[in-house]
C-alpha cells in the first residue's frame, strides 16, 4: 500500500507546496516510510532548477568522514557544471546531503546530467524549468518542514507516501521519480509491476539508466522515452496499460500537464475531483478533503481509464 | 502451548489433537448458530445485547473534528441512551464510519464517507447523502443502505443480506463474493462486478464493465445498459415474470425505476459449468469455498 496524490490548478498558481503537504499528511497511514513531492513552479525565467542528493539520509550517521566526502562530491558536481558551461545562479544546501541549484545553461542538459551522476553517491532528483522534486524519509509534515515546502507557489504537483515493500527505506527508492534525463517529467505510482525486469531490460537496451530497483522507476523511464520520441502524454499512458503488466495506478506530471492511468483490473484506488478551478486526485478522498473540507462530488476512474489535464 | 509428542498425538481423538496443536483457541458460539438452532429462543431477530432504541428519539453529531474511532464510539453511546435516529454531520470522507451496528437504527450521514463505511451491519437503515469510498457495506447482513451519489470499488463485497443501494455509479468489482441480499446501482458499474458471486441479486441500471459475473456460482445479475463483456461461466437467461415483478418492486421502492420499464434488462446467471464440487470430499469443498 502506498498513497499518491496530485493537484493541478487551471491557469493559475497557488500554494501547491502547502496543499500537497495537507493531502500527503492525510495519506500518512498508507505509507509512513518516506514522502516525496514533485511540484511545478514559475517557469518564466528560463533557468534550470536542479535538485540532487549527494548521499542517503542514513549516510549521515557514518561518522565524521562523511562531511569531507560530501564536500568532495559537491565540489565535483560544481566542476562538471563549469565544464558544461552552466552558470550557477544560486546554490542552496537544504540539508547536508540535499542541494538545490538554479542554473543558466544553453547546452545539452541530458549530457550534463549523465556526467554529474558519474560522481559516486550523487543522484539528480530532478532537472527542469519548473519541476522541483523533493523526497526524504518521514511523513509529509517532516519533509515539508525540512525543505520549506509550505510556501511553495506553483501550478501543479504530484506526491507520494511510501510503504516500502520490495526495496529499501531510502531516498533513492522513494517517489516521485524524475524521468532522467528528460526535463520536467515526474511520476508517482501505487501498485506493483509484474513484468518489471522484462520492461527494464528493454529500456536499458534503449540506453536508459535506472537508479533503483523500485518498479515505479520503470514508469518514469517508459513515459520519458515516449515523450522524447514525440508520443503525446495521453498516448503514452494508454500504451503503457497494454504493455506494462500488474496492478497499478500512476500519475505523471510534465511542465504543463498532469495525467493519470489505471490498470486493466482497476485494483489500485484513485478518487478524482474536478472543478472549473482545479483538479485534485488521491488514493483516498480524505486527502482531497484535507484541502477542500466542504462537501464535493468525486468519482473513481474505471479500469484502463486515462486522463490528462492542462495547467 | 506445551509441547506434545507424536506418540501422545496418535492416542488422542481428532478434537483433542486439534486443541493440543493450538488450532482451536475459542469455543464456536456464533450468533447464527445460537439464533438458528436455539429452539427455546423467543426472539430470533435481535441480538440479546442490542440496545432498545426509539426511532423518534433523534440527535445530531458534528464529526468534522472527530476521529473515526470517536465517531463510532459516540454512535454506540447514543444507541445505549436509546437514540434511534442519529444524524452524522460533516463526516468528511472518514473511513470505517458506522461499522458493526447490530441493531435497528436510523443512521443518516450528511456528507461523504471514505473506505469501509457501514460494513458488517445487521439491521440499521442507513442513508448517506454523499459519496462512499471502497468497500461500502462490506459483509452487511441485513438492513438498508442508500447512497445518494457515487460509490467506489468493491461496493457490497461479500454482502449476505439486506438492500445496498447506490443511486450514482459505482467502481469495479461490485458485489464481489456476494452471498445474499440485493445490490442496486442507479448508474454504471466497473469491471469484474459479481466476481465469484454465490447468491443474491444485483441490479445495474446503467452499463457494466468487462468480465461481468466472472466465475459466479449462483445468484442473478440484471443490467439495464450495455455489458462490455461477460466473465467465465456467466450466461444470459431470459427475464421471467417473477424477475420483472421483483425488479419493478425494488426499483420503484428506491426511486430508480426507468421510464421505459424493466423489459430491456439483461439477466445474467451462472452457467454452472464450473461446478465440480460434488466430486470433492467435504474437506476439499471447504478449502475451495
Amino acid at each position: 500500500m502506498c498513497g499518491i496524490a496530485g493537484l493541478i490548478h487551471r491557469g493559475k498558481s497557488s500554494n501547491v507546496g502547502g496543499e500537497m503537504t495537507s493531502m500527503l499528511q492525510a495519506l500518512k497511514h498508507r505509507g509512513p516510510d518516506s514522502t516525496g513531492y514533485a511540484v511545478y513552479g514559475d517557469t518564466s525565467s528560463g533557468d534550470y532548477i536542479m535538485r540532487l542528493k549527494a548521499a542517503e539520509a542514513e549516510d549521515m550517521n557514518k561518522g565524521r568522514g562523511i562531511t569531507s566526502i560530501l564536500e568532495n562530491r559537491i565540489a565535483e558536481v560544481d566542476l562538471i557544471l563549469a565544464e558544461h558551461g552552466a552558470v550557477v545562479k544560486s546554490k542552496e544546501a537544504i540539508t547536508p546531503y540535499a542541494l538545490r541549484y538554479v542554473l543558466s545553461h544553453n547546452g545539452d542538459t541530458g549530457m550534463m546530467a549523465e556526467h554529474i551522476e558519474e560522481t559516486e553517491g550523487v543522484e539528480i532528483l530532478s532537472m527542469g524549468n519548473g519541476l522541483e522534486l523533493i523526497k526524504d524519509l518521514g511523513d509529509a509534515s517532516v519533509v515539508s518542514d525540512l525543505y520549506g515546502l509550505n510556501d511553495f507557489k506553483g501550478t501543479h504537483g504530484i506526491g507520494h507516501t511510501r510503504m516500502a515493500t520490495e526495496s529499501d527505506v531510502d531516498i533513492k527508492s522513494a517517489h516521485p521519480y524524475w524521468a532522467f534525463p528528460y526535463n520536467d517529467v515526474s511520476v508517482v505510482h501505487n501498485g506493483q509491476i509484474t513484468n518489471y525486469w522484462i520492461m527494464r531490460r528493454m529500456m536499458e537496451r534503449k540506453g536508459h539508466r535506472f537508479m533503483s530497483n523500485c518498479d515505479s522507476e520503470l514508469l518514469a523511464v517508459y513515459v520519458a522515452h515516449d515523450l522524447s520520441n514525440g508520443v503525446s502524454l495521453e498516448d503514452s499512458l494508454r500504451k503503457s496499460i497494454e504493455e506494462i503488466d500488474g496492478v497499478f495506478t500512476y500519475l505523471v506530471a510534465t511542465k504543463n500537464q498532469l495525467g493519470m492511468a489505471k490498470d486493466t483490473m482497476a485494483a489500485k484506488p484513485l478518487v478524482l475531483y474536478e472543478s472549473d478551478e482545479m483538479i485534485a486526485m488521491a488514493s483516498e478522498e480524505v486527502a482531497i478533503r484535507a484541502i477542500l473540507p466542504q462537501e464535493i462530488d468525486t468519482y473513481d476512474p474505471y479500469d484502463e481509464e486515462v486522463r490528462v489535464w492542462q495547467a | 502451548m506445551a509441547s506434545v509428542s507424536d506418540a501422545e498425538l496418535r492416542n488422542m481423538s481428532q478434537e483433542e489433537r486439534v486443541t493440543a496443536l493450538g488450532m482451536r483457541t475459542e469455543q464456536l458460539t456464533g450468533r447464527s448458530m445460537f439464533i438458528e438452532f436455539d429452539e427455546d429462543a423467543e426472539e430470533r431477530f435481535t441480538y440479546p445485547w442490542a440496545p432498545d432504541v426509539d426511532y423518534n428519539k433523534r440527535t445530531e453529531i458534528d464529526t468534522g473534528d472527530m476521529t473515526e474511532t470517536e465517531v463510532n464510539a459516540e454512535i454506540r453511546s447514543l444507541m445505549a441512551q436509546g437514540y434511534g435516529t442519529i444524524v452524522i454531520k460533516d463526516p468528511r470522507g472518514k473511513h470505517s464510519l458506522g461499522v458493526g451496528i447490530l441493531n435497528r437504527l436510523n443512521l443518516i450521514f450528511e456528507g461523504s464517507l471514505g473506505y469501509f463505511g457501514v460494513g458488517l451491519i445487521d439491521g440499521p437503515n442507513v442513508r448517506i447523502n454523499g459519496r462512499v469510498g471502497w468497500s461500502c457495506g462490506e459483509n452487511m447482513m441485513s438492513g438498508t443502505v442508500i447512497v445518494e451519489k457515487n460509490a467506489g470499488s468493491t461496493f457490497g463485497a461479500a454482502i449476505r443480506g439486506g438492500d445496498l443501494v447506490c443511486k450514482g455509479s459505482v467502481g469495479s468489482r461490485t458485489g464481489i463474493d456476494m452471498k445474499g441480499g440485493s445490490i442496486i446501482v442507479g448508474g454504471d458499474t466497473g469491471a469484474l462486478s459479481g466476481f465469484m458471486m454465490q447468491r443474491g441479486r444485483m441490479v445495474v441500471c446503467g452499463n457494466a464493465g468487462k468480465n461481468l459475473g466472472d466465475s459466479m456460482y449462483d445468484g442473478t445479475i440484471y443490467v439495464g445498459g450495455e455489458i462490455q463483456s461477460l466473465g467465465v461461466d456467466a450466461v444470459e437467461e431470459p427475464l421471467s415474470d417473477l424477475d420483472r415483478a421483483w425488479l419493478t418492486r425494488k426499483l420503484t421502492q428506491y426511486g430508480l425505476m426507468p421510464d421505459n420499464g424493466v423489459d430491456h434488462f439483461t439477466k445474467i446467471v451462472a452457467g454452472k459449468m464450473l461446478w465440480n464440487y460434488d466430486n470433492l470430499e467435504p474437506t476439499e469443498k471447504k478449502l475451495i469455498l
